[in-house]
């Protein structure tokens, strides 16, 4: 079960000025000396900003950056499931398979995005443009199924609007997507 | 009974979530009076007559957890917001911060003063980070209007508030995960003691409440604690917010007064209106994913005949035996259709997944039952399999650093044990059960 | 000092003591085992849950007992508190469920480990736990990897105490290896599988109570029980230079610190005899040790048995 070390590797990269002055502000939010805090918020920087993914590069940057060693950085990166270790393609879709979810029919969607994008979960098209993930409780019960994509919920999916969402992030309109 | 709101009343009111509408509509009134007219420990006083009962889901006095609070000189105490709401059912914490995000900041500012807190946070998970942006916003608007920051309103009071995410960890919403979560370490659950009333954040004494008993301080202080615990029967105060799931006919976030039957709340107009699709109902998960779950026969009465309220007794009449737990108040329904042993392995592989790892009843006890029950679900089941899932349960109940281990056994005991011919049927008929669901459990014959 | 009682034994203890310290004082058999707790180590323990006891008095103010078994090396003692260890059938079953638990995972390669017969979990699954397995599934595996050119890692047998991360923080100028990944995929890694690089570093193979951290300058060169373990000193200025050289004939096969009952090493002058890596993996030429004796070692019979203890004591008695 051993990492394949050599694919989590990446370029260096580094952040917008706008990034590194907004860090400087969660760290000034900060008691004295607690920058550490400011971790997590900044993976999700990193990861939204820096190509989709961690790579061993990006974390230590951050550990640079918030001047922390680079283990702290894999330590905390390598528990939080939102955190993507591997390249992932441009869309990350991360769909609920959690209990209430079940309920109300995620088995059939996921398999219906397999199907659909000729991948399984895990796994990235070869376009890659797609990434499909199946994650545990978004806390979206009520409106399941449902999946996450770059922070935004799409809920009371239906094989239909699945096929809508995803056609409409090939297209790289998204905002034109009716829920 | 009158479905009095005293939370999310207002949640439609379009504009509602600027601090002009909400002041509009009597929002921070309570802050203007606590700050004018009444000390700290008055705060404190009135939550304790209120009643209230921790909205996360183990339901500790409020009040009482307040008042363990180490008060030492000269060291700074800290008020956190757990809003790492991820419980498998609940979903109200979300709706009450994405509609009404000041109720939870007028909370803060008057839990903060109770608790002599002058920095105080909102964990919030990862995953909902459109709403740490809602946050933000109503933070920096009460800000500007003066109640938040330094001398809040004349009153010589400071305080300032912040957000900070989580990356994707149910265990963070445990409350000693939580903080090292915050300290920007992994999630793992602290050893207790030290409790962090103690030592919490950075070592310092630290209060971690959950968004709806952060929030409910607001209309506790508006209209006093004994008038909110007039509301509700006996140890059961107040309203709560109930996030119902799972097939009803109306899945939603519902306040309720404590009292309403569990009748009424699954089949009245004003709740769920019944199981959807007009299917019959199978069993009910009360209160999340880690509370047990009831056979269809226990859900509305209890094991006595009498009818079941949502109370945290009622809910908790007979026991594990019989009953369940009001819990976080994800109330999960399940139809006619559904599989216990299907749902069963799914919560199974939900706790395998948010184990956090440290210690071994947990992080091997969850695996094995998660394993154990995929192979039964799949039609590679034995019959003793079942009890071997008993026995692994109870050597991780109550042998855990944390409460995630008891949340991971009692589904799994209580679905063998309110269930048992199902699991054995997916035995004794494999090839069956892989094409067809069990169906509805019968009564047992009472004595 | 408080009061407390431990399977009927009664012993004063200074105020803030844990329960398996408390235990500790009292010695032999009404001793919990402890496989992540170290003395030495600040933070550790909890985790492992093998030292769960069961409080039957919580205080003599409140003398109610715990409802749940809690671990002795994290609950301190208050007075009056009556303790039940071995006397406990629920804490035997609970241990032994702890035992199982732990060995799930865990694979059988006893006989080709280099840990065997100084292993922790050896000594708990003899103890404590049962005969058979009822694990069915297939057990979590990890390759094994070098970290460093000295130290190698078995994550199969690792049963994460983590005790090594301790060590690494407070022994050493900087932590290279930590915690990675969660739940059961948990591992102790170093994440980019770079070299532990530190003079100190090797101590964290003294404090893992199992073969997942092993001396790979004394891989598969002998069981431990064909060695002699005899006491060496030399002048080092990075340590205290006291160290136990494991022999066979004339030659040093592996060297590691000296280390008590419980496993944990000893203080010597008031400080813990941690030792450098320098004495560890590269004086291994008997020239550069004086050898003051033979070392007693008195907890694993599989390495006593038919050694020194015995021999020595014969050889007391004689001369007596």
């Amino acid at each position: 079960m051993h990492i394949d070390i050599t694919k989590r590797k990446g370029e260096r990269v580094e952040f917008s000025d706008a990034s590194l002055t907004r860090i400087k502000e969660l760290r000034a939010n900060l008691p004295e000396g607690k920058h550490k805090s400011a971790i997590i918020q900044v993976l999700h920087m990193a990861q939204s900003e820096l190509g989709g993914w961690l790579s061993i590069e990006t974390m230590d940057y951050v550990a640079e950056v918030l001047d922390i060693t680079p283990i702290e950085v894999y330590e905390v990166a390598t528990f939080y499931t939102m955190f993507h270790l591997d390249k992932t393609g441009k869309y990350v879709l991360e769909v609920c398979r959690t209990g209430p979810c079940m309920l109300v029919g995620s088995d059939k969607l996921i398999e219906h995005i397999e199907n659909k994008l000729n991948i399984k979960v895990g796994e990235t098209t070869a376009d890659e443009m797609f990434t499909l993930k199946t994650v545990e409780c978004l806390g979206a019960c009520g409106y399941g199924p449902m999946l996450q994509c770059q922070y935004k919920n799409y809920e009371f999916l239906t094989p239909e609007k699945v096929d809508d969402l995803l056609q409409a992030m090939r297209n790289g309109n998204l905002e034109t997507y009716q829920p | 009974m009158k479905g009095r709101k005293l939370l999310i009343e207002n949640a439609n009111i379009s504009g509602i979530e600027s601090f002009e509408i909400y002041q509009k509509y009597g929002g921070y009134r309570a802050v203007d009076k606590a700050l004018k007219s009444m000390s700290p420990d008055d705060v404190v006083e009135e939550v304790k007559k209120s009643g209230l009962r921790g909205r996360g889901g183990a339901g500790f006095p409020t009040g009482l957890k307040w008042s363990f609070l180490a008060k030492p000189e000269g060291i700074p105490r800290y008020l956190v917001c757990n809003a790492d709401e991820s419980e498998p059912g609940t979903f109200k914490d979300r709706y009450l911060m994405e509609h009404i995000p000041h109720l939870l900041i007028e909370g803060m500012i008057l839990s903060s003063y109770a608790l002599g807190a002058n920095l105080s946070f909102i964990y919030i998970r990862g995953e909902f980070m459109w709403i740490l942006q809602i946050l933000e916003k109503a933070i920096a608007e009460a800000y500007n209007k003066g109640y938040l920051g330094k001398n809040i309103k004349g009153s010589g009071y400071h305080l300032d508030l912040r957000v900070l995410p989580g990356g994707g960890a149910y265990i963070c919403g445990e409350e000693t995960a939580l903080i090292e979560s915050l300290e920007g370490k992994r999630g793992n659950p602290r050893i207790k003691p030290p409790f962090p009333a103690v030592k919490g954040l950075w070592g310092c004494p630290t209060v971690v409440n959950n968004v709806e008993s952060i929030a409910a301080v607001v209309p506790i202080v508006n209209e006093g604690g004994d008038s909110y615990a007039a509301i509700g029967i006996g140890r059961s105060t107040g309203t709560k917010l109930i996030s119902a799931c799972g097939n009803v006919a109306r899945p939603g976030v519902y306040e309720i007064e404590l009292g309403v039957s569990v009748e009424e709340f699954i089949y009245g107009d004003e709740y769920c209106r019944g199981i959807a699709n007009g299917k019959k109902l199978k069993a009910c998960v009360p209160g999340g994913s880690s509370v047990p779950i009831l056979p269809h026969y226990l859900v509305t009465k209890t094991a006595s005949g009498e009818d079941r309220l949502m109370t945290y007794e009622s809910l908790a009449d007979g026991g594990f035996a019989t009953g369940s737990m009001l819990g976080s108040g994800g109330f999960i329904v399940f139809d006619e259709d559904q599989c216990i042993v299907r749902n069963t392995w799914n919560f199974a592989r939900f706790y395998a997944h948010e184990s956090c790892g440290q210690c071994s009843p947990c992080r091997e006890g969850t695996g094995w039952m998660e394993k154990v029950l995929y192979r039964l679900e799949h039609g590679n089941g034995n019959i003793r399999d079942i009890d071997l899932l008993a026995e692994i349960n109870k050597k991780i109940e109550g042998n855990t650093i944390c409460p995630l281990g008891d949340a991971a056994a009692w589904p799994v005991a209580a679905a063998i044990r309110h269930f048992r011919e199902e699991f054995e049927w997916h035995v004794t008929s494999r090839e069956e059960a892989l094409l067809r669901n069990y169906g509805l459990s019968k009564e047992p014959v009472t004595v | 000092m408080v009061k407390v009682t431990i399977d009927d034994v009664e012993i004063e203890v200074e105020v803030g003591t844990s329960i398996l310290n408390a235990a500790r004082k009292i010695g032999g058999e009404v001793v919990p085992p402890a496989m992540c707790y170290y003395s030495k180590l600040e933070s550790s323990g909890g985790k492992c849950r093998t030292c769960l006891v069961e409080v039957a008095a919580g205080s003599a103010a409140d003398p109610r007992p715990m409802p749940k078994l809690v671990a002795s090396c994290s609950t301190p003692v208050a007075d009056g508190m009556v303790i039940r260890n071995k006397t406990s059938d629920r804490v035997r079953e609970n241990r032994a469920g702890v035992v199982e638990f732990l060995l799930i995972n865990h694979p059988l390669d006893c006989p080709i480990c280099d840990q065997a017969g100084e292993c922790h979990l050896q000594d708990l699954g003899y103890e404590h736990g049962k005969a058979k397995t009822r694990y069915e599934e297939d057990r979590r595996t990890f390759d094994p990897i070098d970290i460093g050119d000295k130290i190698k890692l078995h994550m199969n047998r690792c049963i994460l105490c983590y005790r090594c991360v301790h060590a690494a923080d407070q022994l050493t100028d900087q932590r290279g290896h930590g915690i990675i990944n969660r739940g059961e995929h948990a591992e102790i890694s170093t994440y980019i599988e770079k070299a532990i690089d530190n003079d100190f570093s090797g101590n964290v193979i003294d404090v893992c109570p199992v073969g997942a951290l092993t001396d790979k300058t004394f891989r598969f060169k002998s069981r431990v029980w064909f060695l002699k373990p005899m006491e060496g000193e030399r002048t080092c200025t990075q340590c205290s230079g006291k160290a136990v050289l494991w022999m066979f004939g004339n030659e040093i096969y592996r060297v590691t610190a000296r280390k008590d009952q419980y496993g944990e090493v000893e203080d010597i002058d008031g400080k813990t005899a941690w030792i450098c890596n320098d004495c560890r993996f590269e004086k291994k030429d008997v020239s550069k040790w004086t050898i003051t004796g033979p070392r007693v070692v008195d907890r694993h019979s599989v390495i006593s048995q038919g050694k020194y203890e015995t021999k020595m004591n014969t050889k007391i008695k004689r001369i007596n």
